[in-house]
């Protein structure tokens, strides 16, 4: 019986032992791997601090369900099924790929743990592993060159395409594949030739199809292929992997801790500075982010990690619209400006002076176009944040005086009135003079109740959005709440001069307000303002449960205490717009759609994007006064949604929701053909 | 150079409710908030700005009293380097005329090369600039809504009626009325204004200054307001009517017909 192929191990090139290759593409690789990242560590050694080893099982059950299952993938189907096929093999050749690396110095070797039937399984299992992922990377660099997808597009101010990186690593990937099983199968065929008992391979999988092609072929030949195909796969394996820290695709690496360390608050945006308390803000030097290491070490992880795929500002509405915001690019942008100023050969000095990153890596008006709607990071599969980032960018630019003088004046007349319009404290339950004798509001200035109905702003002086007061106060009422208003004790809730950057005033507004509430004594506060809702429930402290007018309702049908009167044939259809802050911020879809299906005989339908995949109609608070430069109006592509729906009543659950979208309406000229209505005018509509 | 920003606090028109008192003689101020008069903070930032290219200092002074000081603060909390509070009994009821002597005073005591006042006043009748600058006799030009530094002597852009723009040259020192528009005033955030609250600003009166108590206040006005009030209202508004378009036509007609339209 003829000896089987000679292993690299004890194999010559020329006379040279090829084992001193398996040494030295090992030892080269990981070395220049490890001062990589070394390097890529710097940035975020130097950046600020970021508390994320916090509720360690809640971040292991992310890993579980975000990394490792995949689970936000298949939101794209295509894209998500060809990645969750790459990344399940790529786990699972793993342990090939170490064990080759091994066995290029010892012939035998076999991980421990990989004998008998569990490596014979391993092994059948990688074979169709190895196939899968080479036709993934088909099938991926097919949408790249072939379907080229709208999201990958790279727009011309962001600079060139980045489908050449991309061919580049699957075609890395390929050869990984490609190599890995010609090295197996060329040492089968031999031993097929030589009437050895041979290693089953795996119908149609990649080894056994390289196995049929191989058997014609003589045994010297095989001989190189086996050898050349075992260095090829380790140059490839150590090239890659240095390779992957030097772009999009250091999201191999990343990913992982990425989502470990994922946010995992939702509806609040970060603190100033991690570990600093509100009270000492003020003997902060600096506010938000004006550099580069200003950012925490978190979002700069969040660069490295972004895999580009787009999803982000796929979703992104202020992208949709044209306004100068893309999410992926305030990724790449910040990944770039990181790998510039940390760069891989550093001649001379070592790491870059930053720089300002408002007029240079970030535009004004990028940073101010954001909505804080949240669909980026609902759809990012990795966890990379967004608003917190702008938000701190926001309040470096608070810090330095850059806010456009459009919102220059509503933070004014937010500080000395408490209001963004400047009305008159005195005049903030007005809304209330035109209730009829029987809805009775009670000023806890004066009295005491059990539970506090906030109007917030916009409720309280916008004349249209009167109307969602007096509903509200309606339904408070029908239902049996005992419930009183804080009047002119009452402040703007401050959500939205948070989110733009204005964070003393914001933290005014809020001592204001819990004092204010706190003094009244009452057991529970209702909104019928989402942006209060959110704020006031995850960014105050120490008040009591907060509830949407949508739980509310809810609650007070099932236990019989509200009524309603059936639709009775009115012929519309209804849809419901979840508004951000709460849908996507505070993960409140049912109450407003359970409340609106109570109504007996009532048409309701989805819109195409619903739920966390919700449209943001624009944005509330201090948005409502920015000036955007957009080419069209997020309110009217959502009032298009919504008549593609084949509705023709948009029912929402705030009130900027409905300043915009009934603006929306009429910049659309739909007017007649389409109307909006908040959830309790609806309900008071069929209050019996 | 050395930059003087005569500034005001005044009740915002945007932020307040402005009612006439019972006795018709001021405006009902219980409740009104005061900003930085408009004007005065393009002229702030433009001195900042100034100052910013060519070194220097900004200095903002007010006539007015211990609430008005936050004004002072404001403006300092913008960027402006120091502040004067010019205070006392005696300026109280001054007209134009009167804050102009007690402003020309100040600047007399100190070494400015410009002096930039904001083109007119909320509450006020853009006068005291112009006054000023012929009390000082110093060069003066108005409405400016541009500024370039050339050496010794001024460029200055003045917006003229119609849109058209003139430039004229101005030796220093010099005082300058400022037009909103020639800068984009920066934001001046709580936390700014914080940093400044407990800076210690010196103030002047009749005695430091020099000034004769019979020039200013109520006693030296020599304009007095006889009466405040709230004019009658005028015809009511015209509600155009008819289609989109129609109304769109009838409205450039209008405007047109009222001069608002070339």
């Amino acid at each position: 019986m003829q000896p089987g192929l000679i292993p690299p191990a004890n194999a010559t090139f020329f006379g040279i032992p090829t084992i001193i290759f398996s040494w030295l593409i090992p030892l080269v690789g990981v070395a220049v791997f490890t001062y990589i990242i070394a390097l890529r560590m710097a940035p975020l050694v130097r950046a600020a601090p970021d508390n994320r080893l916090d509720r360690i099982p809640q971040r292991i059950g992310n890993v579980l369900k975000i990394w490792l299952a995949q689970y936000r993938q298949p939101r794209y189907m295509v894209a998500g099924v060809v990645h969750i096929v790459i990344f399940a093999g790529f786990l699972i050749l793993s342990i090939r790929s170490f064990s080759l690396v091994i066995i290029g110095i010892s012939e035998d070797f076999v991980m421990p743990g990989f004998e008998g039937m569990i490596g014979h399984f391993y092994n059948y299992l990688k074979d169709y592993a190895a196939t899968m992922v080479l036709i993934a990377c088909g099938v991926a660099a097919y949408r790249r060159v072939v379907v080229k997808p709208e999201r990958y597009a790279v727009p011309a101010k962001y600079g060139k395409e980045h489908t050449a990186e991309a061919l580049i690593v699957l075609g890395l990937i390929s050869t990984l594949m490609i190599s890995e099983s010609l090295f197996e199968a060329s040492s089968v065929a031999a031993d097929t030739h030589a009437g050895r008992p041979t290693e089953f391979l795996v119908p149609l999988s990649l080894v056994w199809l390289c196995k049929i092609a191989l058997l014609p072929i003589s045994v010297e030949s095989l001989q190189r292929i086996h050898v050349a195909s075992y260095y090829i796969h380790d140059v490839t394996f150590f090239f890659f992997l240095c390779f992957l820290p030097m772009g999009k695709h250091f999201h191999v690496i990343t990913s992982l801790f990425n989502v470990f360390f994922m946010r995992i608050d939702r509806g609040s945006v970060k603190p100033v500075r991690h570990g600093i308390r509100d009270e000492d803000l003020d003997d902060l030097e600096s506010f938000g982010v004006k550099k580069l290491e200003d950012f925490t070490w978190k979002h700069i992880l969040d660069f490295y990690s972004c895999a580009d795929c787009g999803r982000c500002s796929d979703n992104c509405p202020a992208n949709t619209v044209g306004r100068p915001l893309s999410p992926r690019f305030i990724s790449i942008k910040g990944r770039d400006l990181t790998f510039k100023n940390y760069p891989i050969y550093p001649y001379g000095r070592p790491f870059k002076k930053s720089e300002d990153l408002i007029g240079r890596t970030y535009e004004e008006d990028e940073i101010w176009s954001c909505t804080t709607c949240s669909a980026c990071e609902q759809e990012c599969p990795i966890g990379i944040e967004y608003i917190d980032k702008i938000v701190d960018l926001r309040r470096g630019m608070v810090d330095e005086g850059i806010v456009p003088q459009s919102l220059q004046k509503p933070l004014r007349a937010l500080e000395k009135r408490g209001n963004p319009w400047g009305k008159m404290e005195k005049k903030r339950a007005d809304w209330t003079k035109d209730l009829p004798e029987d809805i009775k509001i009670k000023d806890l200035d004066k009295d005491s109740a059990h539970d506090l109905y906030f109007v917030d702003s916009i409720t309280s002086y916008d004349d249209r959005m009167q109307a969602i007061g007096q509903a509200t106060a309606t339904i408070l009422s029908k239902a049996g709440s005992d419930f009183g208003i804080l009047g002119k004790k009452e402040k703007d809730s401050g959500n939205e001069i948070r989110r733009f950057g204005e964070e003393m005033l914001f933290q005014i507004m809020k001592e204001m307000n819990t004092e204010a509430i706190i003094n009244t004594g009452v057991q529970r506060i209702i909104t019928a303002d989402p942006h209060a809702y959110n704020v006031l429930k995850n960014e105050y402290n120490g008040l009591p449960p907060v509830e949407h007018i949508s739980q509310f309702i809810t609650r007070k049908i099932k236990s019989g205490d509200i009524a309603l009167a059936g639709a009775n044939g009115d012929g519309k259809v209804y849809t419901y717009h979840d508004p951000c802050y709460l849908g996507r911020h505070n993960d409140l879809y049912e109450d407003p759609r359970m409340a609106i299906d109570a109504i007996d005989g009532v048409k309701r339908v989805e819109m195409q994007r619903c739920r966390d995949r919700s449209f943001c109609c624009g944005g509330g608070g201090l948005m409502l006064f920015y000036e955007p430069e957009e080419e069209q109006r997020m309110g009217v592509l959502r009032v298009e949604m919504a008549a593609q729906a084949g509705a023709n009543v948009i029912v929402t659950a705030c009130p900027f929701c409905l300043v915009n979208i009934e603006d929306a309406v009429k910049v659309a000229g739909m007017e007649g053909k389409m109307e909006a209505i908040d959830l309790c005018e609806l309900i008071v509509q069929h209050l019996k | 150079m050395e930059i003087l920003v005569c500034v005001k606090w005044v009740p915002d028109t945007a932020e307040n409710e402005i009612e006439v008192n019972r006795d018709g003689s001021d405006i009902e101020r219980d409740d009104l908030v005061y900003s930085v008069n408009e004007w005065d903070n393009y002229a702030v930032e433009e001195a900042i700005q100034i100052c910013d290219k060519v070194g220097g200092n900004v200095t903002v002074v007010t006539v007015g009293d211990e609430e008005t000081e936050e004004v002072l603060r404001r403006e300092m909390a913008m960027g402006a380097d120091n502040g004067l509070l010019l205070h006392d009994d005696a300026f109280d009821g001054s007209d134009g005329r009167g804050i102009a002597t007690v402003l020309k005073a100040a600047v007399q005591k100190g070494q400015y090369d410009l002096i930039l006042t904001g083109a007119q006043a909320d509450d006020g009748a853009a006068q005291v600039g112009g006054m000023l600058a012929a009390m000082l006799d110093y060069p003066y030009a108005s409405l400016v809504n541009k500024i370039e530094v050339d050496g010794d002597t001024l460029k200055v852009g003045r917006e003229i009626e119609g849109g058209n723009q003139e430039m004229n040259a101005i030796a220093m020192p010099c005082v300058l009325s400022i037009q909103t528009g020639i800068n984009e005033p920066r934001y001046v955030g709580i936390r700014g204004i914080r940093k400044v609250a407990s800076v210690e600003i010196p103030q002047q009166g009749v005695d430091t200054l020099g000034i004769d108590a019979a020039m200013v206040g109520a006693i030296g006005a020599r304009v007095k307001r006889l009466d405040y009030f709230v004019p009658d209202l005028g015809e009511g508004a015209e509600m155009l009517e008819g289609s989109n378009e129609e109304i769109i036509a009838k409205l450039i007609e209008l405007l047109k017909a009222k001069g608002g339209l070339k």
